[in-house]
């Protein structure tokens, strides 16, 4: 019996779930850049389930250009994140509260 | 058989995920990023998108969870914060998640994707096929994809330079 298109689905929204939680949950910029991560892996998830599963090619296409924002997203956000500790000395996010005021 | 391995490795990644959130210190978390990626591959090979499970290892856990790495150690993030527990935080926190998780599966149930049988020929595995679209349909993007790169190179390399107005060592 092969998983149907729903159980791929959910699980998708699961991942999504988890990493949104751990984006608005932890404190630490690289764990929540690394929850922000999994969110875009649950949707390339669900992009390549969907596409399986309608006999196209698009959605394992759009896969192809999320990874490359992906890497993109990374190398700059974590160059922002190294760039930020030099000049703070802290990546919790309670500590980087200039703009709060 | 296909079931019991879709089973087996959709728990494996969703523990994977929740060690993610759950880990306090953030080498372990970006080792279950690291695992949970490897299931996630294994979803896609389960998919026949064979292509897209090989690119999703060597860019994910070869260069960004390689990048996370080093950017921790470089850090030296080593001891982790503690977990501390904030009520009103971890609260919304994880009503949203249950909210968000409600919401995509009463779609994925009420919607039309009920009976949709998998088709037979696997188009994703065509590496043929894949890259005809890329270089015909998807040639505008493909570009701009390339320039995006481009730009975030230059990015990089002007925020991680050591300008005048930054304190730190010398």
């Amino acid at each position: 019996m092969k998983p149907s298109l729903d159980a791929y689905v959910m699980l998708s929204a699961a991942l999504f779930a988890i990493g949104f939680l751990g984006v608005l949950v932890r404190r630490n910029t690289l764990v929540i850049f690394m929850c922000l991560e999994l969110m875009l892996v649950a949707a390339t998830l669900a992009l390549v389930a969907f596409s399986r599963f309608n006999g196209t090619e698009d959605g394992d296409v759009f896969v192809f250009f999320i990874l490359t924002v992906a890497a993109a997203e990374v190398a700059v956000g974590l160059a922002i994140i190294v760039a930020l500790f030099r000049t703070r000395q802290t990546v919790q996010v309670d500590q980087l509260d200039s703009l709060k005021h | 058989m296909e079931h019991v391995a879709y089973t087996f490795i959709s728990v494996f990644t969703l523990a994977c995920a929740l060690g993610v959130v759950l880990s306090k210190n953030a080498v372990n978390g970006a080792m279950c990023l690291l695992l949970c990626l490897a299931g996630i591959a294994g979803l896609f090979i389960q998919l026949h998108a064979y292509l897209l499970a090989f690119v999703l290892v060597l860019v994910y856990a070869g260069a960004v969870v390689a990048l996370f790495l080093f950017i921790i150690m470089l850090l030296d993030m080593q001891g982790g914060q503690p977990w501390r527990f904030r009520g009103f935080q971890t609260a919304g926190g994880l009503i949203s998640a249950a909210l968000l998780i409600v919401g995509l599966d009463s779609i994925a149930i009420h919607g039309r994707t009920a009976d949709a049988p998998p088709v037979a020929g696997a188009v994703g595995s065509s590496l043929r096929l894949y890259s005809y679209q890329l270089f015909t349909t998807y040639l505008l993007p493909v570009e701009v994809m390339g320039f995006l790169l481009l730009i975030a190179m230059l990015g990089v390399i002007v925020l991680s330079r050591r300008g005048p107005g930054t304190e730190g060592p010398k």
